[in-house]
C-alpha cells in the first residue's frame, strides 16, 4: 500500500529543496542564455578562429552527458587548483550546458533573419552593434523562443543530477526523505510530480514573458 | 560638379566578370532609369554605388567623395544615399513610425520628438500619415514600399537608389508607389532606379541607361532612346517588354 | 592499494563502454517500439487515445529522467516487484525515449501537407493505404535525421544508470576516480569516450538533414 501521509512531516525538506532547484534554474537560465547569445553572435558573425572555438565548445558539451560534465568540474577541476563548492560547480556546469544548447538554437534564429534586413540597416547608416540589437535580435529571438524555453526546462529537469554532488536540491530532498521513512516510491512520486508542476509553471511563465516581449504580434 | 560619378568600374564575382568598365555621370536632380535583362549587372551597379558590393577596379565618387565598402564609409554614405529594396525590408518588430524614426535617432542622434516630427512629415508625403502606429505586416505591399520610401527620406539623402521597387508588388499596387516617385522627381530629388516600368522611365525619367552583358550598351535622353533605339540589343529588349 | 596504470584505466573504461553501448541499444530499440505503437494509436484519431498519449508525453517529458529511474528501481522494488538495475534502467530509458520520439514523429507527420491526406481520399485510398503508401514513406524521410539526433540523448541518458548502481561507463569512471584519485584524467577520458560515441551520431544526423533538404 502507498502511504503518502508519512510525507507530510517532511514538507519543509521538500520546500527547501524545491527552492534550491528554482533558484539554480533561474540563475542558470539567465546566465546560460547570455552565454549562448554571445557565442551564437560569434559563431554567426565572428572571425574564423573564434567561430571554430565556439563550435568545439558546443559539440563537446552536446555530445557528453551532463553528469560527466558535472563530475569533471566538481571533482576534476580541483585537481588543477580550481576548488569549487557543490553549489558553484552545479551552477557553472548548468550554465555551460545550457549555453552550448542555446548557442545552437540562437544561431538558428540569427541565420533565419533575411539578408535584406541587415542591408536595410546598413544603408540607413547603422553600425554592427546597432543592427544586431535593434534589428536582428528581436525577430531572431521571437523565432526561436519556444525552442529556447523548452531547452531551459530540459536543463531544469536535468539539474536533478546535481544531488549527486550533494547540492540540496529537490532530488536530494527526495533521497533524504526516503532514507528516513523508507517510503521510496511515495517520495519519488511526489518529487516527480513537483518537478512536473515546476515544468508546467515555468512554461506558463515563459509564455507570459514571451507575450510581453513580442507584444507587437498581438496588436495586429 | 556631378553628384554621382562612375569611372571604369569593374566588378567580379570570382571568375564571373559582372561589370565590365562602367562609366556614368549623374547630375543632381536627374532621374536615371537603368534597364536591361536580368543578369545584365544593373542591380549590382546600384549596390556598388552605395557600397553594399565592392568593386575591383575603377572608381565611384559621390558628391566628390570616393565610395568604398569600408563599414565606416558605408555609414557616411548612408547620410547622402538612400536605398529602397525590391522586398521593402521593413523591420517587422517595429511600427511604421518606429521604422522611420530608428535611424534618425540612433545614427543622426536626433531627439525622439524631432525624429517623430520628421517621420510624420515623411509619412504625410507618401500619403500614409494615419499608419504611424501600424505594424508593417498589416499593410499592403504598396503601402509597405511607400513606408520604405519614407524611411529612406527621413535621412534626407541627396540621392535615392531604387532597386526594382515595384517588382514584388501586385500590378494594381504599382501605381501608388510610382506616383510617390514622380512627386519626388518633381521636387528635384535625384533618383537612380533599376526598373522594368518603361512608361515611367520614359515619362518621368530624364535619362535611360541600357545595360547589356555588364556594359552600358546605350544611354541617352529617355524619350529619344526608347522611341528610337540604336542597337539591336535594345530594340530586342524594348520589343520584349512592351 | 592497487596501482592503476593509464593502460588499466583506459582498458577498464573501454570494457565498461560495452555496457553503455548495450544499454543504449536496448533503450533505443525499446523506445522506438513503444513510440511506434503510440504513434499508430495517435493516428487512429480517437480523441481519448490521443489524450492518453498526450498525457504520457507530458509526464515523461515533464519529469527528470533520474526520477523516472528512481521510481522504476527503488519504487517498484518497494512495491514488491524485485527489479535489477539493468532492467530498471532499460525500462525507464524506454519510457523516456518513447515519449520524446512520439512527439518528434508527430511533428514530422504534421509537416506533411493536408492535401496529401485529401488527395489520397479522393483517389479512394483507405486510411491504412494512405498511411502505408503516402504518409509513412514521406514521414520516415523527414523523421530520420531528428531520430538519429535523439539517439545522442539516449546514449547520454544511460549515464544516469550509474546512479542506481548499474556498472557502465560513468559508474566505472567514478569507481576508478575513487581508486586512483585522478579525477581530472579519469573524467576527461570518460567524457572523451562519450564524445566518441555521440559525435558520429550527431554528424550523421546533420548529414541526413542536409541530404533531405537538398533532395527536397
Amino acid at each position: 500500500m502507498l502511504h503518502f501521509s508519512d510525507l507530510f512531516q517532511y514538507t519543509d525538506v521538500f520546500l527547501s529543496g524545491l527552492l534550491t532547484t528554482v533558484e539554480l534554474t533561474l540563475l542558470t537560465t539567465i546566465l546560460g542564455i547570455a552565454l549562448g547569445t554571445c557565442c551564437a553572435a560569434i559563431r554567426q558573425y565572428g572571425h574564423t578562429v573564434s567561430q571554430r572555438l565556439v563550435a568545439v565548445y558546443v559539440e563537446l558539451i552536446r555530445n557528453t552527458p551532463f553528469i560527466v560534465q558535472l563530475f569533471f568540474i566538481f571533482f576534476g577541476l580541483p585537481a588543477i587548483g580550481l576548488k569549487l563548492t557543490p553549489w558553484q560547480a552545479s551552477m557553472i556546469a548548468l550554465t555551460i550546458n545550457l549555453g552550448a544548447y542555446s548557442t545552437e538554437i540562437i544561431r538558428a534564429g540569427l541565420s533565419s533573419i533575411p539578408k535584406g534586413q541587415i542591408e536595410a540597416a546598413k544603408v540607413l547608416g547603422m553600425n554592427f552593434r546597432q543592427t544586431l540589437t535593434r534589428v536582428i535580435f528581436t525577430p531572431a529571438f521571437e523565432k526561436i523562443y519556444p525552442a529556447l524555453t523548452s531547452q531551459c526546462i530540459i536543463v531544469m529537469l536535468g539539474s536533478a543530477v546535481i544531488s549527486q554532488i550533494s547540492v540540496e536540491d529537490l532530488t536530494y530532498a527526495a533521497n533524504l526523505v526516503q532514507s528516513r521513512n523508507f517510503r521510496a516510491f511515495e517520495s519519488y512520486l511526489v518529487t516527480a510530480l513537483l518537478y512536473l508542476v515546476l515544468a508546467i509553471a515555468l512554461r506558463f511563465i515563459f509564455n507570459q514573458i514571451g507575450k510581453r516581449l513580442f507584444a507587437y504580434r498581438e496588436v495586429r | 560638379m556631378s553628384l554621382v560619378n562612375l569611372h571604369q568600374v569593374h566588378k567580379y564575382y570570382g571568375d564571373n566578370h559582372v561589370l565590365k568598365g562602367i562609366d556614368l555621370d549623374i547630375q543632381a536632380g536627374e532621374v536615371v532609369s537603368i534597364i536591361g535583362k536580368s543578369g545584365s549587372g544593373k542591380s549590382t551597379l546600384l549596390r556598388c554605388i552605395n557600397g553594399l558590393e565592392e568593386y575591383q577596379q575603377g572608381g565611384i565618387t559621390l558628391d566628390g567623395k570616393e565610395v568604398t565598402t569600408e563599414d565606416i564609409q558605408v555609414r557616411c554614405l548612408a547620410l547622402s544615399v538612400g536605398m529602397i529594396f525590391q522586398n521593402f525590408n521593413l523591420f517587422p518588430h517595429m511600427t511604421v513610425g518606429e521604422n522611420i524614426m530608428l535611424a534618425p535617432t540612433i545614427v543622426l542622434k536626433k531627439s525622439k520628438a524631432e525624429a517623430a516630427a520628421v517621420a510624420k512629415a515623411m509619412l504625410e508625403k507618401v500619403g500614409l500619415a494615419e499608419k504611424f502606429d501600424s505594424y508593417p505586416e498589416k499593410l499592403s505591399g504598396g503601402q509597405q514600399q511607400r513606408v520604405a520610401i519614407a524611411r529612406a527620406l527621413a535621412m534626407s539623402p541627396k540621392v535615392l537608389l531604387c532597386d526594382e521597387i515595384t517588382s514584388a508588388l501586385d500590378p494594381e499596387l504599382v501605381g501608388e508607389v510610382l506616383k510617390v516617385l514622380e512627386q519626388l522627381a518633381q521636387e528635384g530629388m535625384t533618383l537612380i532606379l533599376v526598373t522594368h516600368e518603361m512608361n515611367f522611365a520614359r515619362d518621368v525619367g530624364n535619362r535611360v541607361v541600357f545595360m547589356h552583358q555588364g556594359k552600358v550598351w546605350e544611354e541617352g535622353d529617355s524619350k529619344q532612346l526608347l522611341s528610337s533605339p540604336q542597337t539591336d540589343e535594345l530594340k530586342q529588349f524594348i520589343g520584349a517588354v512592351l | 592499494m592497487i596501482q592503476f596504470s593509464n593502460y588499466d584505466i583506459i582498458s577498464n573504461l573501454l570494457f565498461a563502454t560495452q555496457w553503455t553501448i548495450l544499454l543504449s541499444l536496448a533503450a533505443f530499440v525499446g523506445g522506438t517500439s513503444v513510440a511506434l505503437a503510440l504513434t499508430a494509436a495517435r493516428l487512429t484519431r480517437n480523441s481519448l487515445v490521443q489524450k492518453c498519449v498526450h498525457l504520457y508525453v507530458e509526464l515523461f517529458q515533464g519529469t527528470p529522467l533520474l526520477m523516472q529511474m528512481f521510481l522504476c528501481f527503488f519504487g517498484l522494488s518497494m512495491l514488491g516487484y524485485e527489479i535489477s538495475a539493468w532492467s530498471a534502467a532499460i525500462l525507464s530509458l524506454t519510457l523516456f525515449t518513447s515519449a520524446f520520439l512520439v512527439e518528434i514523429w508527430r511533428g514530422c507527420i504534421d509537416t506533411l501537407p493536408k492535401g496529401q491526406w485529401e488527395a489520397s481520399r479522393c483517389l479512394g485510398l483507405s486510411f491504412l493505404q494512405t498511411l502505408r503508401f503516402i504518409i509513412l514513406p514521406q514521414a520516415i524521410r523527414v523523421a530520420l535525421a531528428p531520430t538519429v539526433g535523439f539517439s545522442v540523448q539516449v546514449v547520454k541518458g544511460t549515464a544516469l544508470a550509474s546512479i542506481i548502481g548499474f556498472v557502465e561507463l560513468t559508474k566505472v569512471g567514478t569507481m576508478l576516480n575513487n581508486a586512483t584519485f585522478e579525477p581530472f584524467k579519469v573524467f576527461a577520458l570518460v567524457a572523451l569516450i562519450y564524445f566518441a560515441l555521440c559525435y558520429p551520431l550527431s554528424l550523421y544526423s546533420k548529414h541526413l538533414e542536409k541530404k533531405f533538404h537538398v533532395s527536397r
